[in-house]
């Protein structure tokens, strides 16, 4: 785990694979490319690359239109813009006619830092989950990252892809397949189950770690794919340890954590507690000192591990 | 020319913290920034109607930083105007600074609204041009945009509004700088023929060089003039004026300066002033 890598560092890197193996693949950015990575791809496929400028609505209507011309977009700008200002876009230009338009989103929630609030998405993952059709995938490292854009260049429909700025620690090797719909067990426990997305895995891996220290078993789960949820996996954690966290680099309103508590409420009710942003806006900040400013550090992890198991 | 001096002075003194903002925050906007310092020092220290120990005062004129990732512009002059203290531009996009890496409405006084999301701010001038319309208030509102910024299709809904409504005391200027983010903006997404499309929305337009302040000021004249219509003034600027090495480089649109890199622009800007 010591090598870092940013999530979007591996998607530039993937789309430029992509694009060698299908010629279908096309790729729009916001004049941003240089931030989201889809410049590899414009420097290998200059033809099958579209700058649209500053113009995030315009950039999904097209992507809608080269969807219907038979082409796979991949679509990038930073979350925030990407989910936000073209929401309305993304809701009935590609979601509603189900178009097969991959949003690969860059600099999601509060790491991207210095630029402060205004940049930082902490409500991607609840509005892209709310619209029927769409799949949501928010992949731990960049192993995951890179596995996510074949995976869903290969699913016909529209897919958010939630990527992060900063290096991250590399989590997986090679071997690991990435699968729509499947959630990954990293470590099994007794006494509590964590289940996160992003980041937050590896902060629940050292959680975890932290746990066992002090006698607690802990699950470690990874669903980073938030939509569809691998309710299987999640149920059966939930039945073997009797208590749930879940952690994410997102508002605690609507992003994994509610999507695991729907889940729990109506199939298995357990103490549950849900690690994240508080329903506050992210500020400017190195990302470190944001990810202990907004409690998303193991530590938190682990106090509210503890909270959930005496509930029991 | 030396009629201009104490512009000249001001601007010279903003880029300066511009240089020295970024490079102690490791991070930030400094070519915007600089383009944009001698037009926002005539709005600032010439122009403007406030009070800085009255940031609410009704009837003050209005700045909207509608490309606000220039934020250190606005908190450069913000500071030198008096609506705080030239010390706190040192925490620039610090954890629990008022001086956010986009500037933040409720937390610093004297910044009329929250920017940093292109292509919105000529949208919230409209709507504090149409307030003061409707309290017979006399005040003014300026703002200013990116030559990148106006490739969103806000603005061009917000153009045709306020010239619908007939903003004559709204005036919006265009850093016109020629260089986004991917590149010079003529090969990323033209916005040529920029004055026409203006004048087609409704506009009055005037175009100008932004470094000449003698041109800036005349301009502010004119548009008050002008009756029934907004007016937007074409400002061609270079980006990362003032700083030889940052002049026309695309690259350093959202880079700071190392501590090197920053000692060379200060002694350039010191020479200059
Ligand atoms: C809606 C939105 N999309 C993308 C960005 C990222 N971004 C920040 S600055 C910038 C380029 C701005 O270019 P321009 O308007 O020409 O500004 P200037 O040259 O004056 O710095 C971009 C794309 C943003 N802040 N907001
Ligand atoms: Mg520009």
């Amino acid at each position: 785990m010591s090598e870092k890598i940013a999530t979007r560092e591996a998607y530039g890197k993937a789309l430029v694979e992509l694009g060698r193996k299908n010629k279908d693949v096309v790729v729009l950015d916001a004049d941003l490319s240089k931030s989201t990575k889809t410049a590899l791809f414009a420097r290998e496929f200059p033809e099958r690359f579209f700058d649209m400028g500053i113009a995030e609505q315009n950039m999904m209507g097209t992507a809608a239109g080269l969807a219907l011309g038979g082409k796979i977009p991949f679509v990038s700008s930073f979350a925030v813009f990407a989910t936000g200002r073209a929401f309305e876009q993304v809701r009935n230009s590609i979601c509603y006619p189900r178009l097969n338009v991959k949003i690969a989103a860059t600099h999601a929630g509060i790491t991207v830092g210095e630029d402060g609030g205004s940049h930082q998405s902490i409500e991607d993952i609840a509005v892209m989950r709310a619209l029927p059709n769409m799949t949501v995938i928010v992949p731990a490292d960049a192993v995951e990252a890179a596995q996510a854009v074949t995976a869903i260049a290969e699913m016909e429909g529209p897919c958010y892809l939630r990527l992060g700025r900063p290096k991250v620690p590399v989590i997986y090797d090679n071997d690991y397949r990435f699968r729509i719909g499947r959630a990954h067990v990293l470590r099994e426990g007794r006494d509590v189950a964590i289940v996160a997305c992003g980041i937050m895995v590896a902060q629940a891996l050292a959680a975890a770690e932290k746990l066992e220290e002090n006698g607690v078993s802990a699950t470690v789960i990874n669903a980073a794919s938030i939509k569809p949820l691998d309710e299987e996996t999640i149920l059966k954690a939930a039945a073997e340890t009797g208590a749930v966290i879940t952690a994410e680099e997102h508002n605690i309103i609507g992003g994994l954590g509610s999507a695991v508590a729907e889940l729990l409420v109506e199939h298995r009710p357990v103490p549950m507690k849900r690690v994240g942003i508080t329903d506050k806006f992210g500020e400017s900040g190195s990302p470190d000192e944001l990810m202990k400013h907004f409690g998303l550090t193991a530590e938190n992890i682990v106090a509210a591990a503890q909270e959930v198991i005496a509930r029991k | 020319m030396s009629d201009y001096q104490h512009l000249r002075d001001k601007a010279q003194t903003l880029r300066r913290h511009i240089v020295e903002m970024t490079a102690a925050a490791g991070s930030g906007h400094p070519g915007g920034s600089l383009s944009a310092a001698d037009i926002v020092s005539v709005l600032y220290f010439e122009e403007m109607r406030l009070d800085p120990d009255r940031p609410d005062w009704p009837e003050r004129d209005r700045f909207v930083l509608s490309k606000g990732h220039a934020a250190p512009l606005l908190y450069a002059a913000l500071a030198e105007r008096g609506f705080f203290l030239v010390e706190e531009l040192k925490s620039l996009r610090k954890l629990g600074s008022r001086l956010q890496g986009h500037p933040d409405a409720k937390h610093l006084p004297g910044v009329e609204m929250s920017t940093g999301s292109l292509g919105q701010g000529l949208s919230a001038a409209n709507g504090m041009a149409l307030a003061a319309k409707l309290d017979k208030l006399d005040s003014r509102v300026y703002v200013l945009l990116g030559d990148g910024e106006i490739q969103e299709g806000q603005v061009w809904e917000a153009a045709m509004a306020a010239a619908h409504y007939r903003l004559d005391n709204l005036v919006a200027f265009l850093d016109y700088n020629g260089l986004q983010i991917d590149g010079p903006v003529d090969e990323v997404m033209s916005v040529e023929p920029v004055a026409d499309k203006w004048r087609a929305f409704g506009w009055h337009v005037i175009e100008i060089d932004g470094h000449d302040y003698g041109q800036i000021i005349n301009a502010l004249e004119e548009a008050r003039g002008v009756s029934s219509k907004p007016t937007i003034i074409i400002a061609r600027t270079v980006k990362g004026k003032g700083v030889s090495f940052m002049e026309n480089e695309v690259g350093w649109h959202g880079s700071a300066p190392n501590s090197e890199e920053a000692e060379k622009a200060l002694a350039e800007l010191i020479e200059e002033a």
